[in-house]
């Protein structure tokens, strides 16, 4: 097949322009657990960074800030990912919810109280991260079995080891929820 | 990790246009400095943002591909499928298509990292990722993928490097995604500046260290993986992809293999095996297809293959554990293929 040239292609003048910014600051909108925030920030800003760093919601951890940790757990879209290595940039219209938002009320949630419950926290330096990937497992998989559960939390590390309590209260939770 | 210009392209042409450097010339450097006048590409960023909070790599402009359109789809393609760059590890895991048909391509792309980094992580990122000997991912070490002048596995510590075809350089490939799509026979639609497409078998795509010390790829700048192509694939076809970690959650394997069948009944028509984590490129191991090929396959003939596919291994001083858990991961991934 004969390709042509870009410019030679009719639709060429209609192409968007490529945007450039940075490395200055740049102006950025942000969907954080319901609500719209402007903030400013450079490019090589994490996700992770500007959560904790612009918007005071410091109940998400940066532990490694590699990816292989899992601490900085997340939603996009209500998928679990790690925030450390998304850009704030490339968010863009996709809704962020953050330990903070998993709740509306002063209440905790049921996987929240169940963690207390079952002595799930030690130190709790990866406890919400973990928290995250539980509710989002749950809400896709109501009644998890133990391997998926094993599977949902599998990019976890928690110093403390508390793995199997952790088990124990995402089991639970899913009992009561079903009550 | 250093401060630079996000370019949002229009089209997959301005992308291309802007690249000044594939991530491996821009890495490349005599002094350890790696060069700050890069335009390079940037998919989900895993591997790339790694690299740059490790000062390994410090570009001056990112060109992010994600937001260009039609790139994260799979589509069926003359029988087979053509999967979009794009298309994430999470995608491929969860489509029913590939779990059914391609199956060594779904269970490698879902036991890959972890379930958040699936999420983010692009199916041509993920072949295009560098590698992760521990010196080529240290500042420290300078080695000679990097453009210094040694190569530190050999003396050093190995344990997770290559028990084959280390020549000058002993990385394993660090793609789980490569071995399943080598053994499926995938090939890759590359365009360039000019918007030519060339396509290319992922068998060939790869490179050994004698062919080039500093890529894993024949990937030239300015040039985009336009689509990943599945050839069509006969329903007597059965394939799988076995990986054995030292724990059970996100780690990196230490062995993995693809095996892809062509069954009449139990009898092999044709057999492909590809061991990865194990040489500098996803390693097929011809002499095991070829004790497969026209023979009723049982629990003695898988045997017998996969102690041919580890007959030629060159174990360095840290890693000759790794001959037996290939050779019982092979056997198992024959057989797995077998009832798949
Ligand atoms: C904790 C952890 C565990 C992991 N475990 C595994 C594992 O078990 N198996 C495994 O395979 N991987 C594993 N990975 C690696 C991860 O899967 C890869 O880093 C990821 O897939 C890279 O994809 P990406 O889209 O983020 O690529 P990026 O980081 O955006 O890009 C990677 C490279 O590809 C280039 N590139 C991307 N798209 C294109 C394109 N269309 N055309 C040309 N060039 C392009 C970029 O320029 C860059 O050089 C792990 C990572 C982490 C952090
Ligand atoms: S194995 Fe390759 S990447 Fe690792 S130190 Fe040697 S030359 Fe560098
Ligand atoms: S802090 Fe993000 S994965 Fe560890
Ligand atoms: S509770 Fe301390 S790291 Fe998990």
């Amino acid at each position: 097949m004969l390709e042509k040239t870009p410019s030679d292609r009719p639709d060429a003048a209609q192409r968007p322009e490529a945007d450039t910014v940075g490395p200055h600051a740049v102006p950025l909108t942000l969907r954080v657990n319901g609500m719209t925030h402007t903030l400013s920030i450079t490019p090589e800003t994490t996700l992770a960074q500007a959560l904790r760093e612009q918007l005071d919601l410091t109940g998400t951890k940066i532990a490694c800030d590699r990816g292989a940790c899992s601490a900085c757990t997340v939603w996009l879209d209500g998928a679990p990912v790690c925030s450390c290595m998304v850009l704030a940039l490339e968010v863009g219209a996709r809704e962020v919810t953050t330990i903070e938002g998993l709740t509306d009320r002063e209440a905790l949630h049921p996987v929240q109280a169940a963690f207390i419950e079952h002595d799930a926290i030690q130190c709790g330096f990866c406890t919400p991260g973990l928290i995250m990937s539980c509710v989002a497992l749950l809400k896709r998989t109501p009644h998890p079995s133990e391997h998926e559960i094993r599977a949902a939390i599998s990019g976890h590390l928690c110093r403390c080891g508390t793995y199997p309590h952790v088990l124990s209260a995402v089991l639970a939770a899913a009992r009561t929820e079903e009550a | 990790m250093n401060g630079f210009e996000w370019m949002s392209p229009g089209s997959l042409e301005q992308a291309a246009r802007a690249a000044s450097a594939t991530v491996a010339t821009a890495m490349a450097c005599r002094s350890g400095t790696p060069a700050s006048d890069a335009a390079v590409l940037k998919a989900g960023g895993m591997d790339l943002l790694d690299l740059m909070k490790e000062g390994l790599l410090s570009p001056r402009r990112l060109i992010n591909l994600r937001t260009l359109p039609g790139l994260d789809r799979i589509e069926p393609a003359g029988g087979g499928l053509r999967i979009g760059p794009n298309v994430t590890l999470a995608q491929l895991a969860a489509d029913e298509r590939l779990r059914t048909r391609w199956s060594a391509l779904a269970d490698s792309a879902g036991g890959a990292a972890s379930p958040q980094i699936r999420q983010i992580a692009t199916l041509a990122g993920n072949l295009l990722q560098r590698p992760r000997c521990w010196y080529f991912r240290s500042r420290a070490h300078h080695c000679v993928r990097k453009g210094g002048e040694t190569c530190f596995a050999f003396a050093g510590e190995n344990q997770y490097h290559a028990i084959f075809e280390h020549n000058g350089c002993a990385i394993v490939h660090p793609s789980t995604c490569a071995t399943a799509l080598v053994a499926l026979g995938a090939r890759l639609e590359i365009t360039d500046r000019a918007g030519a497409k060339r396509t290319v078998s992922l068998e060939e795509f790869f490179l050994l260290p004698q062919a080039d010390l500093q890529r894993e790829n024949r990937l030239e700048s300015g040039e985009i993986v336009t689509a990943i192509e599945l050839p069509a694939q006969p329903a007597s076809v059965r394939s799988v992809h076995l990986r054995y970690a030292q724990t059970e959650s996100f780690d990196r394997p230490l062995a993995e293999v693809a095996v892809v069948l062509d069954l009449a009944e139990a009898v092999c028509r044709k057999a492909a095996i590809v061991l990865g984590a194990c040489a500098p490129v996803p390693h097929r191991a011809r002499a095991a297809e070829a004790a497969l090929t026209g023979q009723r396959i049982d629990e003695a003939l898988a045997r017998a293959a996969a102690h041919a596919a580890l007959q030629d291994a060159m174990p360095l001083s840290g890693n000759a554990y790794k001959v037996p858990i290939f050779t019982a991961v092979v056997r198992r991934a024959i057989l797995a293929a077998l009832v798949a």
